[in-house]
């Protein structure tokens, strides 16, 4: 085969690529990281990671912080905060371009591209972003003290921030689409028991408006669809992750929610690509299901390489 | 007490008065270790080589003395972590809040601080 760049080109810096990057430098492989983010993906959202095997408690930034240090200890090379502007998976040799401008090469590469936060994409969500609308309940909340606020979703993550937001705001309203939640039992009990959480379920937010800061979002009912303004001074969006695989569209095989349809071996439908973390099709997405994802990438990629 | 980044700090209202006045092109990031604020950090870090004409800098949001961020009317109605301040011969030219994209960022110095 031709000489490469790299054996082996990781995409994406969170705990998947990272744990890849780790297992595949330490095997002497010849391995590049390439993240469009900040290192650390995901994790650096979380601020307390208390479920990791051998690891009591610690941030995620910190978390990733140690894994970056870890794969650049056993000569992964990182860049982090790139532009992937092209990427070519067929054939012997992959290639990834980066700003535009810096091309390299890999005898391999894998995909862990993870997700990202949904968002609404509805009318004023860009514009008030930072003004009104937050997507993280820790680092925004003390902003919205003694506001009235609604938080958008139903599942595990809207519930119980719905609930840690009551520290801060008077009132929270949680607007969900569906007329039941996704939570877990206990999420869904203790917010409905909560003195300052109210309910709109079956509607959708459809537009946010105000001027510098937001004033007030029109709300549908979905059951007549009839469509109401309400006064508020913040919103809150939990409505999930989807994940980040628009790079690989129509090169991959992906499934109706454009994840990666891989093997228990991690293999794409492309000889040479491997999938792993949240981009990829699983049912669970922990930081520790994603770090055995890398683990097991990389030395498919290894074995790949041997063969 | 300062961020934990690899970033220069803005440590008091007098140095944040020295910087914005002595320098032509200056950043300041004011915000926390948050998950907002940390891929901001991440991302300037990454490219700050990339423009060696424009000063960099984080500021703790929580420290009395970045009042002369929070209080800029420039962040009024501000109400997402970090605050970016964008200063040209000590002016705002530019201010956002919440958390920013690397091309986000970039596309802002390159409007406003060209070499």
């Amino acid at each position: 085969m031709a000489t490469t760049d790299f054996d082996v080109i990781i995409v994406g810096g969170g705990p998947a690529g990272l744990t890849a990057g780790i297992y595949l430098g330490r095997s002497r492989a010849k391995a590049l990281i390439v993240s469009e983010g900040a290192i650390g993906g995901q994790m650096n959202l979380t601020h307390k990671i208390e479920n990791y095997p051998g690891v009591e408690s610690i941030s995620g930034y910190q978390m990733g912080s140690v894994m970056k240090k870890q794969a650049i200890s056993f000569g992964c090379e990182i860049k982090s905060n790139a532009k992937i502007t092209d990427i070519q998976l067929d054939g012997d040799i992959k290639y990834i371009t980066i700003n535009h401008k810096n091309t390299f090469s890999a005898k391999a590469m894998i995909i862990a591209t993870g997700g990202k936060s949904r968002s609404l994409n509805v009318k004023g969500e860009a514009e008030f972003a930072g003004r009104g609308i937050s997507y993280c309940a820790t680092c925004d909340g003390d902003f919205f003290t003694d506001k009235n606020i609604i938080v958008v979703g139903g599942g595990n993550t809207a519930l119980e921030e719905a609930v840690s937001l009551t520290k801060y705001a008077s009132k929270v309203t949680i607007v969900h689409q569906f007329d039941h939640f996704q939570g877990f039992k206990q999420a869904i009990v203790e917010a409905q028991n909560h003195p300052k959480i109210e309910f709109m379920l079956q509607s959708r937010i459809m537009s946010f408006e105000g001027g510098e800061q937001l004033k007030r979002v029109l709300i549908e009912d979905i059951t007549t669809g009839n469509v109401n303004p309400k006064d508020i001074d913040g919103v809150f969006i939990f409505i999930g992750y989807e994940p980040q695989t628009q790079i690989v569209k129509g090169k991959l095989e992906l499934n109706e929610r454009n994840e990666i349809i891989v093997d228990n071996m991690l293999n794409t439908s492309m000889k040479g690509i491997f999938a792993a973390g949240d981009a990829r099709v699983t049912k669970v997405r922990q930081v520790t299901t994603a770090v055995a994802d890398g683990t097991i990438a990389a030395l498919s990629a290894l074995e790949f390489l041997h063969h | 007490m300062t961020l934990q980044t690899n970033l220069e700090h803005v440590v008091s209202a007098a140095d944040f008065e020295k910087l914005i006045q002595n320098n032509e092109n200056v950043m300041i990031i004011c915000g926390r270790m948050g998950p907002m604020c940390v891929p901001v950090y991440d991302a300037v870090e990454e490219m700050k080589h990339e423009y060696p004409h424009v000063q960099f800098r984080d500021m703790l949001f929580d420290s009395p003395d970045a009042r002369v961020i929070r209080e800029l009317p420039d962040c009024k109605g501000f109400m997402g972590l970090p605050f970016t301040v964008y200063f040209k011969n000590g002016k705002v030219v530019k201010a956002t809040s919440s958390i920013q994209t690397s091309e986000q960022i970039k596309n802002i110095l390159d409007q406003n601080f060209v070499d």
